[in-house]
């Protein structure tokens, strides 16, 4: 689905790269080695950054990496210690927020409990002084896109958190403006309503084309919704692209353990010719062969990232798999639709291991202190040098 | 975080505004609240004279830095020497206290009971109870206390009560009497120790009594070692909510008191009304400030704990 | 649930301590008799007598204007400096600023009293309404400051800064959206304000000329001398309007709370 929508947002422009690929392509918005400092504090440190007409751009972290103050830096509410914030090429750091072609949507929603759900979506465009019909009309086209018509005269204490959810998002698009900033916009909703949000999200973004900035430190709403991901560390970006990119290729061990699941593994590079790396990693045991196209001479140490579903679990040795061990099943998770099996390998290393439940459960191969193979192929892994 | 930002950031429009917002309320209590108190100190250190303003020395701008220096040298401490010689006011201060700390326990063992009975009472009467005890607080102070005394008079209804019931002979002298000011203490501060312990008691989850009877408290102990010290928080609150304008109190003693008891805050009303003694009156409010003090801090301290808890 | 004998009795106690006097004081209004402790059948004699005396009403009139003008001044200083209090955490003197906020909540009345009245004199001020006026102004800023600032501290800047998000211009962020979410504050401190104001006996005292009294000052001086039926009426007329003003607000923020609940509900 990322892949198609990446393209689709593409698809707009006469070339087939995305936006983000072609070096002639102009960024709606740039941030110029920004740094924000609060007190002895640097919240964001040097940041440079491009985001294109259309993404749906996720600011992803930990708590405190810097990924709000950058968002309320581009709505206005935070001004950058250094750096530029250039909006279409014009400099948004002197522009109060009140005049940035820019909208929020707030953590708590932010809704203006004394007025109606109507009146909170009208309050900009009457900011904006558009004539009366037309800021009725411009409600009543918010109000059919967020499905919230029969709920115009509410009050926000009146409707329910997935309704405020969506009076929120209204409210910030009814001005139409060139980016809406969503902070930790699902944080707040239950798990099942916010699966069902997400989806809505996105197809909103689809239909109107606004450029939506999304602020979360939940990487598996970063993962479905986004057409890029920028993942951030203590107010530094670590890296920034597809959101298959960011699972497939992490260039860190924090984006790798960041994102999903994953066995890090670390070792010393004993081998290395023509793309394939032999690594030590534990005394005794078979070293990993793999692939990788990393520049790591004989004698580095590297870590060795491989997620739990492309590691495969038998009884017998598996043929044509060229990394296997012998381990023991430590502990099973079922998670119903598969099953995380522990299990502890060469020189007591513990693996997690996923694999998809095909059978019924009393019918389960693998039990608690099975002695069982896990194996992976020399492309399932990656090599990672920071 | 917001609020250390939005200290940094801001225009010249915002900067000004906020200069403004400050120097409004700043001004108008620097002015109102501040100078009065630097001109107590002034004249608690200068001399009565009969003329009016009936102290010297007054500052003399028109003879400048000069007029700033003589009116120092002429500063003493005269006034405050004659309070600690005249035991008229050291005995009034003693008995302020001493009044105010009785009559602060009086209203905390009538306080604590109501407390109790209504954080207990079913949920959906207490909002009522709850207007039942500030509604006396909207009433006038005054008039609450003038009540009492048409009850504690010689021919009161309290006396007339308990002769009709042949429980006295002859009247009880009450009114007039240190007496008749702790009723009046305990009646019209009650709603501020009953509030407070309320909230706190209120507040109380109910599981823990329950958690403490499992454990095996009796009523009265699970009440002493659970309840009790979960309630202090209020305790000490009500407590100096009473205690602090309790020990500066005027109205009650002169209307119920009489001559008989000696309260601080009537000693100065009557030192500056009756005797117009305007640098020994101001002596008198310095000193009885200083005394303050202290409960004062207590309360702040309190009151930032309290506020520290409530943010966690 | 249900409540032990020993609460009831609690209760039962606590509420006649703090009515029967009142309730004595009403009842003995509509006494026919000058003694005031003496019943000798109803009569309204003493409302009559209090509606046709000129100081008593010369004096309400002044209590009244005083406490208007000193509760709205109090209210727009005191959210001003609840602001700041709570907004701004750091400026030169913002200690002394908050001092000077809860200093006028703990001192006593004939300290404040007498610090004004030392303070008018040295400014050569002609004491009267307008003294009172600002004195009483003075206190319950504070009074006005600490409602509001309680209020202001579980309010969401989030508010504020979505009215900006949205082009509202700082003014018009406080004044369509903080305003209306922190007016409940607001009113109740202008209640507060305005019946400190009525109330406060002792700093009027101080801080009055010869041509200002103010009611309680008037009653003062007459209840000095003793127990006086024409105070009974006056006292009940007040008591009743405050009873019915807490009442109807008390009714007033309930039925807008079910309101609230009602639609909710359907």
């Amino acid at each position: 689905m990322d892949t198609a929508k990446a393209q689709a947002s593409a698809s707009g422009e006469t070339a087939a790269l995305p936006p983000w690929q072609d070096p002639a392509a102009e960024p709606l918005i740039r941030l110029e080695n920004v740094t924000k400092r609060f007190g002895d504090f640097t919240a964001i440190a040097d940041l440079s950054l491009d985001i294109h007409e259309g993404e749906f751009f996720a600011l992803l972290g930990p708590s405190g990496c810097g990924k709000t103050t950058l968002m309320r830096m581009i709505a206005g509410f935070e001004t950058p210690s250094a750096g530029r914030i250039l909006l279409g090429g014009e400099d948004l750091v002197p522009i109060p927020p009140n005049r940035r072609p820019v909208n929020m949507m707030f953590q708590s929603y932010a809704l203006f409990p004394h007025l109606t759900v109507a009146d909170n979506i009208a309050f900009g465009l009457r900011r904006a002084g558009l004539p009366k019909a037309e800021i009725a009309d411009r409600v009543a086209e918010m109000l059919r896109l967020v499905q919230l018509e029969k709920f115009a005269h509410r009050r926000p204490h009146e409707i329910s958190g997935g309704q405020r959810q969506r009076v929120a998002l209204a409210r910030a698009l009814a001005r139409r403006p060139r980016i809406l900033l969503l902070d930790e916009p699902l944080a707040a909703l239950d798990r099942k309503l916010r699966a069902a949000t997400q989806f809505e999200l996105v197809d909103i973004q689809e239909r109107l084309g606004t450029t939506f900035i999304i602020v979360t430190h939940d990487q598996e709403e970063a993962m479905t919704m986004a057409t890029r991901i920028a993942v951030m560390d203590h107010g530094r970006l670590v890296q920034v692209g597809t959101p298959e990119e960011i699972y497939e290729q992490p260039n860190s061990r924090y984006v790798a353990d960041f994102i999903g699941e994953v066995n890090l593994i670390e070792g010393v590079v004993t081998s290395a010719e023509r793309g394939r790396l032999t690594i030590e990693w534990a005394e005794g045991a078979a070293p990993i062969l793999t692939r990788s196209d990393v520049d790591a001479p004989v004698g580095t140490r590297v870590t060795f990232a491989i997620r739990p579903e492309k590691i495969a679990v038998s009884a017998e040795r598996p043929e044509g798999l060229v990394n296997a061990w012998q381990g023991r099943i430590e502990d099973i998770g079922y998670l119903g639709n598969l099953s995380t099996y522990h299990i502890t390998g060469p020189a007591g290393m513990r693996f997690k291991v996923q694999s998809p439940n095909r059978r019924r459960i009393a019918r389960r191969e693998f039990s608690w202190e099975d002695r069982v193979w896990f194996a992976f192929d020399e492309t399932a892994g990656l090599v990672l040098t920071r | 975080m917001s609020d250390t930002a939005s200290g940094r950031t801001g225009n010249p429009g915002e900067r000004l505004r906020r200069a403004l917002l400050i120097a409004v309320p700043y001004l108008w209590l620097g002015l109102f609240f501040l100078a009065p108190f630097v001109i107590v100190l002034k004249i608690s250190l200068s001399d009565s004279v009969l003329a009016i303003p009936p102290y010297t020395p007054t500052l003399d701008l028109s003879r400048g830095w000069e007029g700033v220096v003589a009116m120092f040298r002429a500063f003493d401490l005269e006034n405050y020497v004659w309070l600690t010689e005249d035991d008229l006011y050291w005995r009034a201060y003693l008995s302020s206290l001493q009044i105010a700390a009785l009559s602060t326990l009086l209203t905390l063992l009538a306080g604590y009971p109501i407390a109790y009975a209504m954080s207990r009472a079913p949920e959906r009467w207490r909002p009522i109870l709850l207007m039942l005890v500030i509604l006396p607080f909207w009433t006038s102070f005054l008039i609450r206390v003038y009540a009492w005394m048409g009850i504690l008079g010689q021919n009161g209804f309290l006396n007339q009560l308990l002769m009709g019931l042949g429980l006295i002979d002859s009247p009880l002298v009450i009114l007039g009497t240190p007496v008749a000011v702790y009723i009046g203490i305990v009646y019209a501060y009650l709603p501020f120790m009953v509030l407070p312990i309320f909230s706190s008691l209120d507040r109380l989850d109910r599981s823990l009594i329950e958690a403490a009877l499992d454990l095996g408290c009796s009523r009265l102990q699970a009440f002493w070692l659970v309840t009790w010290p979960l309630s202090r928080p209020g305790i000490i609150a009500g407590c100096l909510l009473v205690f602090i304008p309790a020990v500066g109190e005027f109205v009650i003693p002169s209307l119920l008191g009489g001559s008989r008891t000696l309260m601080i805050g009537k000693v100065l009303w009557d030192e500056f009304f009756a005797n117009r003694d305007w640098p020994l009156a101001s002596a008198v409010a310095v000193v009885l400030l200083l005394i303050l003090v202290l409960p004062i801090l207590l309360f702040q301290r309190h009151a930032e704990r309290q506020q520290r808890r409530a943010d966690e | 649930m249900k409540l032990s004998r020993f609460n009831i009795v609690s209760l039962t106690l606590g509420f006649a301590f703090l009515y029967l006097p009142i309730l004595v004081l009403v009842i003995y209004s509509f006494n026919a008799s000058k003694l005031v402790t003496v019943w000798a059948g109803f009569s309204t004699r003493w409302y009559v007598k209090l509606f046709h005396d000129e100081a008593f009403l010369q004096a309400a009139l002044v209590t009244l204007k005083v406490a208007l003008a000193s509760a709205s001044i109090a209210t727009v200083l005191g959210t001003m400096a609840a602001w700041v209090l709570v907004h701004i955490s750091r400026f030169p003197g913002r200690t002394l600023f908050s001092g000077m906020i809860f200093a006028p909540l703990v001192i006593p009345d004939v300290i404040l009293g007498l610090s004004l009245l030392l303070l008018f004199i040295a400014m050569n001020v002609d004491r009267g309404v307008t003294t009172i006026i600002i004195a009483h102004a003075t206190f319950s800023m504070c009074y006005v400051a600490v409602v509001v600032s309680s209020r202001l501290i579980t309010f969401d800047r989030a508010l504020e800064e979505a009215a900006l998000d949205l082009g509202a211009t700082p003014f018009q962020a406080f004044s369509l959206v903080t305003l209306p979410v922190i007016a409940p504050a607001v009113v109740s401190g202008w209640l507060l304000s305005f019946t400190l104001s009525l109330d406060d006996l002792v700093i009027a005292s101080f801080v009055s000329g010869p041509a200002a009294t103010t009611l309680p000052m008037r009653v003062f001086s007459q209840i000095r001398l003793g127990v006086s039926p024409e105070i009974n009426a006056l006292s009940t007329i007040l008591i009743t309007l405050v009873t019915i003003g807490v009442i109807t607000t008390s009714i007033f923020s309930k039925r807008s709370a079910l309101a609230r609940t009602d639609e909710t509900g359907g």
